[in-house]
């Protein structure tokens, strides 16, 4: 009985003890840790659209080409490094295409939320082990991402 | 163990986690070891409760710990040349180090003080001063880079600096060793009494940008400026410096410049002096003097030198410099949180003086003065004196205070802290450090709002406290529980360098600030590279620009031929990466200054000097990715008036390379 009190004060002790609190804000944006694929076994993740802030894209069928000038600036500063416009894989996989295997949304939220994307998303992964290099969070604007998806459709559309 | 006893456990078990909140028992019983773990013990992956900046002396770094971890978080490189991130050897931060007496690679950094708004630190600006070549210097705290560096003309042993005024209007620096000044300074040294002056800098700080600009000089009397602090409050408009050596030697100042049983305190009205100097009452004298500048927006440092300086008689515009007698040779100079006190720390005394700006204020209208010393009028001792903690202990030197009316003041020689009240001047605790402090520092504490908790003493003897290193050893530093009656030591830490004076302050009002990345849209470095298709390689003349870009895991260019010996080469390196903690390291074999690290979004140039033909690996310093390691390029260098074309690129085929054999 005594026994029992004392592993009672004890548990009480170390409950109290684990609930300290402190700050959350540590967060690890790149830290190359990968958290295991719940993406893929849950199924209210939509591994089609990925997950970010775009759920809905209206796309025009007619190209906007001032949207796609100011694509391939951003295409030329932070992207053109690793990505080629055709079908060849250089550090990422080449673009040629992208806009027909993947959704507009997709595409949207892999280039603006690439960490969590990368941490879990099947097609994401899938490509991550490939390429075996994490894409870098190149911080785009929404507008960023936007014209971007212009740029590859007009890619895409022009080959 | 017996029932009974198994009986008292679990209560005690039980009373001791009913209190168990912060996991902070009070009981005074509790053992020290414990709590002591417990206070100080920040989880993995958890953050520090303050910044800790702590002055790094002959190593002319800061460097800035984590409290209450005691945990190193990083060294900026101030006044000292790093060749770890290139500082001091980088063709943009190269002109920081540059003084009138050309590039210099080294000082000795004692004194920090935070950039302070209403009296209390903002989160600003940090300021650092240089004592072997007079220079003080502003630190940007959302980047924790220097990006100013302003020589003091007239100046030598620049030691009471850089304190500040409460709204950051002006930082000072004064002369610790007094030095014979304009025209006529090849002269007997031992016409010091005659020829030797010391001065005391006011530098405005630039409310918005933090820009520096040495704004007047006071000329004064050949005697050693040791420490400052501005008044607060009521005070607000006085600055007090504590002086010895009253005695005006030159040689063997262990003796004689202990000779007089009082130095001085003097106190400065800046209000008054920065009247007089809007009214251009002084004299415009030629000096010389460097000022750099770090531009956030081009990343690159200049450096002008400026001509002249204004310098203020206190002897002959009356009515705001004074002289309080001080015991024994004060060093601390330290002024109370309702800025009535100001406590004098005679390095050879054993009690301490704490003055009164009110008497201080009354000895003034009431012209109770004991004569002139130099032309500058002395205030009665007895008439500024609130009163004189006795029995202190031995050898006092710094104060510094809490939230709660208390003032903590460090003994070198006899090698403790002591706690005492200001109100009735009583002591109240003491406790012993590890070995012979020097500063301390309590949060906010030289300000007008002290956030206390924590005490910390800067030792300056280290002996037995850590495994040892051979002859020389870290600098030891503690950390005290401040919060209760008593003060308790709670964690014994290395520091680097020779820690002099530290700052801390809240966490969040930096954190919160601070840059993870630059823009690289926003990049007006004259030698950026914005995207690869923009990278290339540029001859001048024997001058051969490399626009280079560095991304994960590649450069471009990252093969180079066409130079040749007699070039020099610039790498400006641009760091392509938009992303917090993504740094990029650039270096070349043979190298002769040091590597580059370059920041998200940021552009840095590394020159090179090639002396050999041959061809040269070039290969990112910093782990960035798992291909790492492939990250590399290589520079063919060929003998002077040699054909080599200029020749560059990335994923270039064998046969285009092949081609210029």
């Amino acid at each position: 009985m005594r026994k029992v009190l004392l592993a009672a004060a004890l548990l009480g002790f170390s409950w109290a003890c684990t609930n300290n609190g402190g700050n959350s804000s540590a967060a690890a944006s790149s830290s190359g840790e990968t958290t295991p694929a719940s993406g893929t076994s849950n199924a209210s993740y939509d591994s089609l659209k990925g997950s970010g802030k775009f759920t809905h894209v209206e796309l025009n069928p007619t190209l906007d080409s001032k949207m796609i000038t100011a694509g391939k600036s951003v295409y030329d500063l932070k992207c053109s490094a690793c990505h080629k416009l055709t079908s060849e894989k250089l550090v990422g996989p080449g673009w040629l295409g992208v806009t027909t295997r993947r959704k507009p949304e997709w595409i949207m939220n892999f280039v603006t939320n690439t960490d969590e994307m990368i941490d879990k998303d099947p097609h994401a992964q899938a490509m991550l082990q490939i390429c075996m290099v994490r894409m870098p969070n190149q911080h785009l604007s929404d507008e960023d991402a936007r014209n971007i998806l212009e740029f590859m459709r007009n890619n895409d559309q022009s080959k | 163990m017996s029932t009974h006893k198994l009986h008292l456990l679990a209560a005690a078990l039980i009373g001791f986690s009913a209190v168990i909140p912060g996991c902070k028992p009070r009981n005074a019983a509790t053992a020290i070891t414990s709590d002591a773990a417990q206070k100080t013990y920040v989880a993995p992956g958890k953050y520090d409760e303050f910044y800790n900046f702590v002055s790094g002396g002959f190593n002319g770094q800061v460097s800035v710990y984590g409290l209450p971890s005691g945990r190193l978080l990083k060294l900026i490189p101030v006044f000292s040349v790093f060749p770890e991130n290139g500082y001091g050897y980088s063709e943009e931060t190269k002109a920081m180090l540059n003084t009138s007496h050309g590039f210099i690679p080294w000082d000795d950094q004692h004194h920090l003080e935070l950039s302070q708004k209403d009296g209390s630190p903002d989160g600003r600006w940090l300021f650092a001063n240089a004592n072997n070549t007079p220079r003080v210097a502003r630190i940007d705290l959302t980047t924790f880079k220097t990006e100013e560096i302003l020589e003091l003309p007239n100046s030598a042993g620049n030691h009471s600096s850089p304190f500040c005024t409460e709204n950051t209007e002006y930082i000072v620096a004064g002369t610790r060793f007094s030095v014979p000044m304009g025209d006529n300074t090849d002269v007997p040294i031992n016409s010091y009494k005659k020829n030797f002056h010391g001065t005391v800098s006011f530098i405005k700080v630039d409310s918005v940008t933090g820009r520096l600009s040495l704004a007047f000089q006071l000329l004064l009397p050949g005697v050693n400026f040791d420490l400052s602090h501005a008044g607060k409050g009521p005070s607000a408009d006085w600055f007090f410096f504590s002086c010895y050596n009253t005695e005006q030697a030159h040689t063997l100042l262990e003796v004689n410049a202990s000779q007089r049983d009082k130095d001085f305190i003097m106190a400065v009205n800046w209000r008054k002096a920065e009247e007089y100097a809007r009214e251009h009452k002084g004299e415009l004298r030629k000096v010389s003097y460097v000022h750099n500048v770090y531009d956030e927006k081009t990343q690159t440092a200049s450096s002008t030198t400026e001509n002249t300086v204004l310098v203020i008689d206190p002897t002959q515009l009356p009515g705001f410099v004074y002289f309080i007698p001080c015991p024994k040779s004060p060093h601390g100079c330290d002024v109370d949180p309702t800025g009535e006190y100001i406590v004098g720390s005679g390095k050879l005394a054993a009690l301490i003086p704490v003055f009164s700006f009110t008497k201080f204020q009354k000895a003034i209208a009431d012209k109770q003065f004991d004569g002139d010393y130099a032309g500058i009028p002395v205030i009665k001792y007895e008439a500024a004196l609130y009163g004189e903690v006795q029995k202190t202990g031995l050898g006092p030197l710094h104060t510094e205070f809490d939230d709660k009316g208390n003032a903590y003041t460090s003994f070198f020689v006899s090698s403790e802290v002591v706690k005492w009240r200001l109100s009735d001047l009583q002591i109240l605790d003491r406790k012993p450090t590890f070995y012979s402090v020097g500063h301390l520092c309590i949060p906010g504490g030289d300000t007008r709002h002290p956030y206390g908790k924590y005490l910390i003493a800067y030792n300056k003897i280290t002996k037995d406290r850590y495994l040892p290193t051979g002859p020389e050893l870290a600098q030891s530093a503690q950390l005290y529980d401040i919060s209760g009656d008593k003060m308790e030591m709670i964690l014994d830490f290395p520091t680097i360098g020779e820690p002099h004076y530290g700052q801390a302050i809240p966490a969040d009002l930096i954190s919160k600030n601070s840059v993870k990345f630059y823009k690289i849209e926003d990049n007006n470095n004259p030698y950026v590279t914005k995207g690869e298709k923009a990278a290339k390689v540029v001859r001048d003349g024997n001058k051969i620009h490399v626009y280079i870009t560095a991304i994960r895991s590649h450069f471009v260019p990252d093969n180079i031929e066409g130079v040749k010996l007699g070039d020099e080469v610039y790498f400006h390196v641009t760091n392509q990466e938009q992303d917090w903690d993504i740094p990029h390291g650039f270096a070349v074999k043979g190298a002769a200054n040091a590597e580059i690290l370059i920041m998200p979004g940021e552009t840095c140039t590394l020159k090179w000097t090639p002396t050999e033909v041959g061809v040269y690996p070039m290969y990112c310093t910093d782990f960035c990715s798992a291909l790492h390691q492939e990250m590399q390029g290589y520079v063919r260098v060929s003998k002077a008036g040699a054909n080599t074309p200029l020749l560059y690129g990335t994923n270039l085929p064998d046969s285009s390379v092949a081609k210029n054999q």
